[in-house]
């Protein structure tokens, strides 16, 4: 396999990268840099560390990084994680900033006590903070109980203080969403799995509405919901699949979502080359975080109308001659 | 009358499904199989995710449908808890009838 971390690599301009992703020999992975300036977003991190683990590290093969920006790999773990020997020093002064480095979660435990130790790295308003709690339980959730990843999930997640945006990025490499839902439903491509996995109600677990006892299938569709008033980006990559809910330009006095995934401002792709499981980025921009609370009358409309639209499709017809 | 407190289980922020389920199958469920109110008492609790909600209250619903609602109080809810509650007792039983 080849990933190469271009200069810069964040959500808007995230596609070249995936699409430049070689994933061929999957026993060998070579990591290869832009020499001058590597900015790349959390999700790109996790998704280098998440398929480092699956190849031994005698097999990884990691090109000498050059760019003034590469204590940054070190100061997020990148390298520790992957047991690849680094000689970049980093200057003991330096600022730590806000951010959660690298961290594997592979059981809910480890979760439950990772989300009450990462708040405090960030320095986020209690609103701020439970958004953040909120998404990170949802997609590692997700991953321990849908992925079936021998090593769990990868997630990291920065601030950054100018833009005052905190993204968040997290990878599996387990058997992907299209796997999960072709379960119980019936879908072509990656993309249009990924479609169901953020339609609300709508879970791999069963075809029956309402869901199982342990899942409802409302994780993605609440964190989308998320992104989706807060005007950003959101992206989730599976298998050849790619979603990504773009950017939002003017605000609305009333909050509106839709259910259907695609026709909320989107783009991505059904031909990418194939990432083996899930990787999922999120942009969540501080000063414009709507209230939780009105998300959540949103949600509820949304929601209850989703599951009655489909039923109503559903009802048999009866037959006029 | 039982009372369960919740934050005692998952905690102030409530996503712990491993929990949920705990409660569910030991607590709720067998409650409600021997026709007892119960009490789900949030105080404490500043937030919980739906999923943890829908693994601890939707089995009761599926299977009891809005019946099961009068056996069931929430007590000391939040505004943010109060709503997903609510979202999460709506679509089962829009799913169910």
């Amino acid at each position: 396999m080849k990933i190469h971390l271009p200069n810069s690599a964040f959500l808007g301009n995230i596609d070249p990268f995936l699409r430049e992703f070689d994933p061929s020999n999957p026993d060998s992975l070579e990591i290869t840099a832009n020499d001058q300036w590597i900015s790349v977003h959390p999700m790109v991190l996790s998704m280098v560390a998440a398929l480092g683990l699956t190849v031994k590290s005698e097999n990884i093969r990691c090109q000498k990084f050059e760019a003034r920006s590469r204590h940054y790999f070190i100061r997020m773990g990148l390298f520790k994680l992957l047991g690849i020997a680094s000689d970049i020093v980093i200057n003991e002064h330096e600022p730590a900033g806000r951010f959660i480095p690298l961290t594997q979660i592979r059981a809910g435990s480890e979760l439950t006590s990772f989300i009450s130790e990462m708040i405090p790295l960030l320095h986020l308003q209690p609103e701020q903070a439970k958004t953040l709690g909120y998404i990170v339980s949802e997609l590692a959730r997700n991953v321990l109980e849908h992925a079936e990843a021998k090593n769990g999930a990868l997630l990291c997640a920065q601030y950054y203080p100018k833009s005052n945006v905190l993204r968040i990025g997290i990878a599996d490499t387990g058997v992907g969403i299209r796997s999960t839902i072709a379960r119980s439903h019936r879908a072509e491509t990656d993309l249009a799995a990924i479609g169901l996995a953020l339609t609300p109600g709508i879970t791999g677990t069963t075809s029956r509405e309402g869901g199982t006892e342990q899942n409802a299938g409302a994780g993605l569709f609440f964190i989308k919901s998320i992104a989706s008033v807060n005007r950003d980006f959101f992206a989730v990559y599976s298998g050849q699949g790619l979603y990504k809910l773009l950017k939002k330009t003017a605000a609305r006095k009333s909050i509106r979502l839709n259910a259907d995934p695609f026709e909320d401002r989107h783009s991505g792709g059904f031909d990418l080359p194939r990432w083996p499981g899930t990787a999922v980025g999120i942009d969540i921009t501080l000063d414009q975080t709507e209230e939780f609370s009105r998300l959540l009358d949103a949600i509820r409309a949304t929601y209850s109308s989703a599951v009655k639209e489909r039923r109503a499709a559903r009802r048999k017809k009866p037959r006029f001659s | 009358m039982k009372s369960i407190r919740i934050k005692d289980h998952a905690g102030a922020f409530a996503e712990n499904k491993d929990v949920a389920k705990a409660l569910r199958v030991e607590e709720l469920m067998p409650s409600l199989e021997k026709n007892e109110d119960i009490v789900l008492d949030f105080e404490g609790v500043e937030a919980a995710t739906q999923s943890f909600i829908h693994a601890l209250i939707s089995d009761a619903l599926r299977k009891r449908g809005g019946d099961a609602l009068d056996r069931i109080g929430f007590k000391s809810c939040n505004d943010e808890v109060r709503k997903i509650i609510s979202i999460v007792a709506d679509y089962m039983q829009d799913s169910i009838f």
